[in-house]
C-alpha cells in the first residue's frame, strides 16, 4: 500500500499517473518535518479561513436568506450588481476614488515617517514611533474627528470658525457631501501609520549598519542615493507586505468611515462596497448576493495586488 | 552640529540643512498624530461641567479625578468581581496571542527555509485570504464555532486568533529576508536539528518581527469584546464590562471618559516595553554583526 521508495522513472519514458502520486508521497514523507511545522497553524487556517472563504464562493451563486436552504441561482447575483442596483454602482465609485487616494498617499506615508524616525536615537525613536502610532492604537481614536467636525455649534471647529468670524452659521462638515469624502479621506490617512508603519521600522532596524559603510566608501554621497540603492532594495520584502496592507485596507475600511458619517451617509456620499455588502449580510438576510460581492472585490484586490508587486520589482 | 550628534547616529552621507528640515516635519508631524491621546487623555481629567461647555475646550483647564473616582465606585458595584473581568482578558490575550506567534512563526519559518510540495501553494493560499473581506465570513464563522461547541467557551475567542493569517505572512517576510540560508546551512552541519534551527537562530535574529507581532496580536485581541460567542457574565472580557458600566447615558460622561483611558493605557504601555526591546535588538547586532 505504501511505496515509500522514491520512484526511478527511465529516460525518456514518461511517468504514469501512479507513478507520479508514489514519488509526490515519497517525496511528502522525505519532508514530514515541514509538515509538522506547517501543521497546527495550516489545520486552524483551513478551519477559520479557508473553509468560510470557500463556501461564500459557492453561496455567490445563491439565493440564500440564512432561514432557508440556499438555492441555486447562477450568475443572477454578479448581474444584478452591475444592471439593477444603482447604489451599488455608487459604491463602486466611492471605493474607487477612496482607494486611489488612501492606498498609495497612507503607503507612502507609512515608508517616509518610518524611514525619517529610523536614523533618531532609541529614545527619541521609540517615542516618535508611539506619536505617529498613537492613532492606530488607541481603537476608536478617529472619534476625536467627531468632536472636531461636529455639525452644530458645539463641533471645535465651526466653534472656532465662527468664532473669528470666518464663517456665519455651522457647516454640516459630516453632513454635507461636498464635505464628506475629503473629510473621510484625510482622517483615514491620519491613522493609517499602523502595522506598515511598525513593519517598516522593524525592517529598516534589520539591515546591517555595515551596508551603510560599504555604501558611503563607494561614492554614495546623499541620503537619497543611499535610499535607492542600498535601503530601498535591502526592504523589498516589507515593502510588498506594506502594499499588500494598503490594498486591502484601503479597499475594506468601513469602521471609522461609519464612524464618522453614519450608518447611512448622504446621498451614499461615503458609501463603499464592504459597506454594502455588510448591509445585505446583516440588515437584509442577502447572504448570497453579499457574498458575490466579497468575491468580486476579492478579484479586484487580486489584481491590484499583481499590478504593485509588477512595480515593485522595478524599485531600487 | 552640537544638537545633530545629541539626536542621531552621526553617519557619513549626510547634510546639517537636510537634517533640521526632516526634524520640523517630523515634529509638526507627531504633534498632528498625538492630538487623540492628548484629547482622550485631557477629557478624563475635566470636571463634568467642562466636558460639556460651549465653545468646546479642546485642553482640560481644572484637571480633577472625580471621573475616575466614579468610575471605581461604579465597578465596586457590578454583579461580577471587576477582577474576573480582569483575569478574562489577561487570559483570552495571553493566550491568543503566545498562540499566534507561536504557530505563526514555526509555520513561517518552514514556509521561508524548507522545500516541500504544495509550499507554493499554501505560501499563494496565505496571501490570497488577505483579500477576502470578512464581513461575509463572519456568518460560517459562527457556525463553524457553534459546531465544534464552542460557544461560550474561552476557545471561541483564542482558538481563532492563532490562524491570524496576518501573522504568518508577517513573520515570512521577515525570515526571508534576515535570515540568510548559510548560517542554517552551519547549524546544521554543526548537527542541529530544524527545531534548533528555528528556535535557536532563526527566532532570535527576527526579534524585531515577533515584537511587532504581539503588538498587533495584542491589540487585536484586546479589543475584542467577545459579545458575539460569549454571553455568560463570568466569561466577559474587560472592555465590555467597562463598556456596559459607562452605557449608562450622559451622566456618566465622566466615568467612559476614564474608561478610555484605562483601555489605552494597556495596549500602550505593552507598545512602550515592545519598542524598547526593538532598540535592544538594534543594540546588540551591531556586536555580534555577521
Amino acid at each position: 500500500m505504501s511505496t515509500a521508495a522514491p520512484v526511478v522513472t527511465g529516460t525518456g519514458v514518461e511517468p504514469t499517473f501512479r507513478e507520479k502520486m508514489a514519488d509526490l508521497w515519497a517525496q511528502m514523507k522525505a519532508h514530514k518535518v515541514s509538515y509538522l511545522f506547517i501543521a497546527p497553524f495550516g489545520i486552524l487556517f483551513f478551519i477559520f479561513t479557508v473553509l468560510p472563504i470557500l463556501v461564500s464562493f459557492g453561496l455567490s451563486f445563491t439565493y440564500f436568506n440564512m432561514v432557508q436552504p440556499p438555492q441555486w441561482v447562477g450568475w443572477e447575483n454578479y448581474l444584478r450588481m452591475f444592471l439593477s442596483d444603482d447604489v451599488f454602482l455608487i459604491a463602486v465609485k466611492n471605493t474607487l476614488l477612496f482607494a486611489v487616494i488612501t492606498g498609495p498617499v497612507s503607503y507612502l506615508l507609512c515608508f517616509v515617517f518610518a524611514w525619517l524616525i529610523n536614523e533618531l536615537k532609541p529614545k527619541l525613536r521609540a517615542f516618535l514611533t508611539l506619536l505617529f502610532y498613537a492613532p492606530s492604537i488607541s481603537a476608536n481614536a478617529y472619534l476625536v474627528w467627531r468632536f472636531l467636525f461636529d455639525g452644530d455649534t458645539y463641533g471645535w471647529i465651526n466653534g472656532q470658525l465662527l468664532y473669528w468670524g470666518i464663517i456665519d452659521r455651522p457647516i454640516q462638515w459630516l453632513i454635507d457631501t461636498t464635505w464628506m469624502m475629503p473629510i473621510v479621506i484625510m482622517v483615514t490617512l491620519w491613522m493609517s501609520l499602523g502595522v506598515s508603519f511598525l513593519t517598516f521600522i522593524a525592517g529598516l532596524q534589520g539591515i546591517d549598519p555595515m551596508y551603510y559603510e560599504a555604501a558611503a566608501i563607494d561614492g554614495v554621497k546623499n541620503r537619497w542615493q543611499e535610499l535607492w540603492f542600498v535601503t530601498l532594495p535591502m526592504m523589498r520584502p516589507y515593502l510588498m507586505f506594506g502594499a499588500i496592507i494598503a490594498i486591502t485596507q484601503s479597499f475594506t475600511a468601513t469602521q471609522s468611515i461609519q464612524a464618522l458619517t453614519g450608518p447611512t451617509p448622504t446621498d451614499w456620499a461615503t458609501w463603499t462596497i464592504v459597506q454594502h455588502m455588510q448591509d445585505h449580510a446583516t440588515a437584509r438576510y442577502e447572504m448570497g448576493y453579499a457574498s458575490a460581492m466579497a468575491v468580486l472585490l476579492f478579484f479586484a484586490m487580486v489584481f491590484m495586488q499583481k499590478m504593485v508587486q509588477r512595480l515593485l520589482k522595478k524599485v531600487g | 552640529m552640537a544638537l545633530d550628534l545629541s539626536l542621531r547616529h552621526r553617519r557619513l552621507s549626510r547634510s546639517t540643512g537636510g537634517d533640521l528640515v526632516i526634524f520640523t516635519m517630523l515634529a509638526a508631524g507627531a504633534a498632528f498624530m498625538a492630538m487623540p491621546m492628548v484629547y482622550t487623555i485631557s477629557n478624563a481629567f475635566k470636571p463634568l461641567n467642562e466636558l460639556f461647555i460651549y465653545p468646546p475646550q479642546f485642553l482640560v483647564r481644572h484637571p480633577t479625578m472625580d471621573n475616575f473616582n466614579d468610575l471605581f465606585v461604579l465597578m465596586a458595584k457590578s454583579w461580577v468581581p471587576v477582577s474576573r473581568y480582569f483575569f478574562n482578558s489577561l487570559f483570552i490575550v495571553a493566550a491568543g496571542t503566545a498562540g499566534n506567534v507561536v504557530f505563526g512563526s514555526l509555520c513561517a519559518y518552514a514556509l521561508s527555509k524548507h522545500s516541500f510540495p504544495g509550499k507554493r501553494v499554501f505560501n499563494e493560499l496565505i496571501l490570497l485570504s488577505l483579500m477576502f473581506a470578512g464581513a461575509v465570513l463572519l456568518i460560517p464563522h459562527y457556525l463553524t464555532i457553534s459546531y465544534l461547541g464552542w460557544m461560550n467557551t474561552y476557545a471561541a475567542i483564542i482558538v481563532p486568533a492563532w490562524a491570524m493569517t496576518l501573522g504568518v505572512f508577517l513573520m515570512r517576510n521577515f525570515i526571508d529576508a534576515m535570515v540568510h540560508d548559510t548560517l542554517l546551512e552551519a547549524a546544521r552541519m554543526d548537527g542541529a536539528n530544524e527545531f534548533d534551527c528555528y528556535w535557536r537562530i532563526a527566532m532570535p535574529i527576527v526579534k524585531p518581527a515577533w515584537l511587532t507581532l504581539i503588538i498587533l496580536a495584542f491589540q487585536s485581541l484586546w479589543g475584542n469584546q467577545g459579545s458575539l460567542y460569549l454571553y455568560a457574565e463570568q466569561l466577559k472580557p474587560l472592555p465590555y464590562a467597562l463598556g456596559q458600566i459607562v452605557g449608562g447615558g450622559i451622566g456618566r460622561a465622566g466615568a467612559a471618559a476614564a474608561v478610555t483611558v484605562i483601555l489605552m493605557i494597556v495596549p500602550i504601555t505593552v507598545f512602550v516595553i515592545n519598542q524598547s526591546q526593538i532598540v535592544q535588538t538594534m543594540g546588540t547586532s551591531g556586536i555580534t554583526g555577521e
